[in-house]
């Protein structure tokens, strides 16, 4: 009886020191899961899920604090991945999301006066001026998330949808009438 | 003698190419109006350097390429620009994408050009010649042919011309190397000196006899060790991939390129104009097409790139039954949506279509995996459940079963008893993987740049941090230097010290000229001192009260 509860006691001390090792040695900087939600998020750090971004949603979403339906760049497929990694039901839009086209801010150039407020809210960095000096939009850096719309103070910014060309241009599913049984 | 190879499956359509080679290459005259796509090409359009109401000579460039992999637009024939506007073109989406209008003048006048002396020149002088040439492979990829003379981490042990045109109704290729060939060959000695190929083998189904003696006779006439080899007339041996197996043996490994294992592969016509691009300094302006089908005179026409297709097609008197058209072959063709699409580089074959000459595909029964598409694909996969995969969008595991090594061919659905249009499901599943790498891609760098741009918001507080830091430190430093001495007395010694030091210049500089004043001058500069007393006076009060 003695030598049983020694040799249990023994085994539990043993495994629990290496248990203690590997939690110091291997240990994770960081969260994983939040890596790979953010992997499937859009990165356009509109905002529009009411978080500050890509990377804080990722986290609110793994500390289970948000929904995964609050993502309307990500679209319904997006909603589908963050499901199938999280192992939940799939959601509709929810949270007065709206799903939106694919668009790209505009800076209407005559009216800009170079206040530089557009480019403080951008979050990729994506218009090019200086102060008292005419601002752009970088175009194939815009993500569209429209955070520069609000700031200006001469209403110069507008979101132009990209629509359908050549170079964006997908095949469609293909469509076909099957014979009717007889 | 060569032992050929042989590729897994392949069709044996009919041929239909003996209509349109039953007379000799005609040039189509001047048409009214040529609509120029600046996108001919694989990779980025040209950015147009010519604006409406220009006059602009043959072969002159108006689309610039941009990047690295475009190729040069240039006026087919000296006219007018009219438009420079976006118009429907030959192209899967039905979209209409940026073309400039030209009105022909009717004068066919050139810009200067001269021949390029290749066996003196730097390659990489030549491909960058070829770039503004606009040569580009002409078997239907229309590939930037400069881009594949780049010199590649392999050596080009083989150059392959490729005149195997396995598609039928297809003759273009043929009638250009019946009636062509020396130039075709000049163009390949070009060609493999550029590569320094070891050795040149031109490929041609054996369904083209005159050809393969008009290109044995060229090539005997030119003294070059090149091998005009047939081969087995089979659909698709005129795909890269398979007519490297054919010729050598060899396999081009998946999602790897021909010059990985030291093959390059360039079509005929392709070889033509790199010919006409060196030895006459011409750019592409114009290339052969049939016009066949459902009309009276199946002919090939040497026609001006830009060319409405309704001008070949009155060329080939369309039947009356015709109802649609077909740019390319029946087998990979586009269905046309109006006849006023012009013709570009990858036009190779229009085929005018009836019901009677096309029967429309009996409607589709569901797939009961026969495997018949796997017996037929010559890229050894497996069609069925590529099909399945792309059905029901499990894009990752159509990826798995080498969906991109399918060459879009058409061999699957053509042998499928359920008349299945398979390829149109492996162009739906890599069009939606396409758009989605490039999605992940655009995040990617968003989320770089999203994350660049904290780091420097931090770098720069932290910058500014250590700045005041390091501003107090000095401060505090200044102050135990000199411990013994009030600040405030030294502070006084210094102002007392300054104030002799200005009295002692005043002192040593006087004004010039200040001799001999008259009495009136005196008296003006006693005013104007009293004055300026005064005006001290009046600040110093007024300054006072705001001080306090």
């Amino acid at each position: 009886m003695l030598s049983a509860l020694l040799v249990m006691a023994g085994i539990a001390i043993v495994l629990g020191a290496v248990l203690g090792f590997s939690a110091v040695k291997f240990r994770v900087e960081g969260s994983p899961l939040v890596d790979k939600i953010d992997a499937i998020l859009p990165q356009t750090q509109c905002g529009q899920c009411g978080y500050p971004g890509c990377r804080p949603y990722a986290t609110a979403i793994a500390a289970g604090e948000a929904d995964i339906n609050r993502c309307p760049p990500g679209g319904e497929e997006g909603i589908h991945k963050l499901a199938d990694l999280l192992g939940v039901e799939f959601k509709p839009f929810g949270g007065g999301t709206v799903l939106k086209p694919k668009s790209v801010a505009f800076i209407d150039e005559n009216l800009c006066i170079g206040c530089t407020l557009c480019f403080q809210a951008c979050p990729v960095d994506a218009i090019a001026g200086a102060a008292k000096q005419m601002h752009t939009i970088i175009t194939s850096e815009c993500t569209g998330c429209e955070l520069c719309v609000a700031p200006c103070p001469v209403d110069c910014i507008s979101m132009k949808l990209i629509g359908e060309n050549i170079a964006n241009w997908k095949w469609k599913y293909p469509v076909y009438t099957l014979a009717q049984a007889k | 003698m060569r032992t050929l190879h042989q590729f897994n499956g392949g069709i044996h359509p009919p041929d239909n190419k003996a209509q349109s080679t039953q007379r000799s290459i005609a040039r189509a005259p001047l048409p009214s109006k040529l609509i120029i796509p600046f996108r001919q090409h694989a990779g980025e359009a040209a950015k147009p350097i010519v604006r409406a109401g220009d006059h602009v000579l043959k072969g002159q460039l108006i689309g610039m390429p941009v990047g690295s992999i475009s190729s040069a637009v240039h006026a087919p024939t000296s006219g007018t620009i009219a438009a420079i506007a976006v118009q429907p073109i030959a192209h899967p989406s039905g979209l209409p994408d940026l073309c400039a209008t030209l009105i022909p003048d009717g004068k066919e006048e050139w810009i200067p050009h001269a021949a390029v002396d290749h066996r003196n020149s730097d390659p990489a002088e030549l491909r960058q010649h070829l770039r503004m040439s606009g040569v580009v492979g002409l078997g239907g990829a229309v590939f930037p042919s400069d881009i594949k003379l780049r010199p590649g981490n392999q050596k080009i042990k083989t150059l392959i011309l490729n005149g195997a045109e396995c598609e039928p109704y297809i003759t273009c290729d043929d009638m250009l190397m019946r009636e062509r060939a020396a130039e075709i060959v000049q163009g390949a000695a070009m060609l493999c000196f550029m590569l320094e190929a070891g050795e040149v083998l031109i490929g041609i189904e054996d369904n083209k006899p005159q050809a393969i003696a008009a290109m044995q006779r060229a090539v005997a006439d030119s003294g070059l060790p090149f091998e005009v080899v047939a081969v087995p007339t089979i659909y698709p041996g005129g795909s890269a991939k398979q007519l490297i197996r054919v010729l050598t043996g060899l396999e081009v490994p998946s999602g790897k390129l021909p010059t990985d294992i030291g093959v390059q592969c360039f079509n005929v016509a392709t070889s033509y104009s790199v010919y006409r691009a060196l030895a006459h300094g011409e750019p592409l302006l114009s290339r052969i097409i049939t016009i066949t089908g459902n009309v009276r005179q199946a002919q090939n026409f040497e026609v001006l790139l830009g060319t409405p297709v309704q001008d070949l097609v009155a060329l080939g008197e369309a039947l009356p039954d015709t109802d649609r058209y077909i740019m390319g072959g029946p087998m990979m063709g586009l269905p046309l949506s109006s006849t006023a699409i012009p013709l570009a580089k990858a036009s190779n074959c229009i085929i005018a279509v009836s019901d009677k000459l096309f029967p429309p595909a009996p409607p589709a029964l569901p797939c009961i995996r026969c495997s018949r598409c796997a017996q037929a694909c010559p890229a050894d996969l497996q069609p069925m459940d590529l099909f399945w995969f792309a059905q029901s969008r499990e894009f990752d595991k159509a990826q798995q079963f080498s969906l991109f090594d399918c060459i879009e061919c058409g061999a699957c659905s053509y042998v499928c008893p359920s008349h299945i249009p398979l390829v149109q499901y492996y162009q739906f599943a890599k069009s939606e993987i396409r758009a989605h790498g490039h999605d992940q891609q655009a995040a990617d760098h968003a989320r770089e740049r999203h994350e660049f741009r904290e780091y420097r918001f931090e770098r720069e507080k932290q910058e500014k941090a250590e700045r005041l830091a390091a501003r107090e430190q000095a401060a505090k430093q200044a102050q135990p230097a000199v411990p013994s001495i009030n600040p405030a007395d030294t502070m006084q010694q210094k102002i007392q010290a300054a104030i002799a030091r200005a009295r002692e210049q005043a002192a040593a500089s006087k004004p010039k000229n200040t001799e001999n004043f008259t009495a009136q001058q005196q008296a003006e500069i006693a005013e104007i001192e009293a004055r300026r007393a005064h005006i001290h006076e009046l600040a110093k009060s007024a300054d006072e009260p705001s001080k306090e």
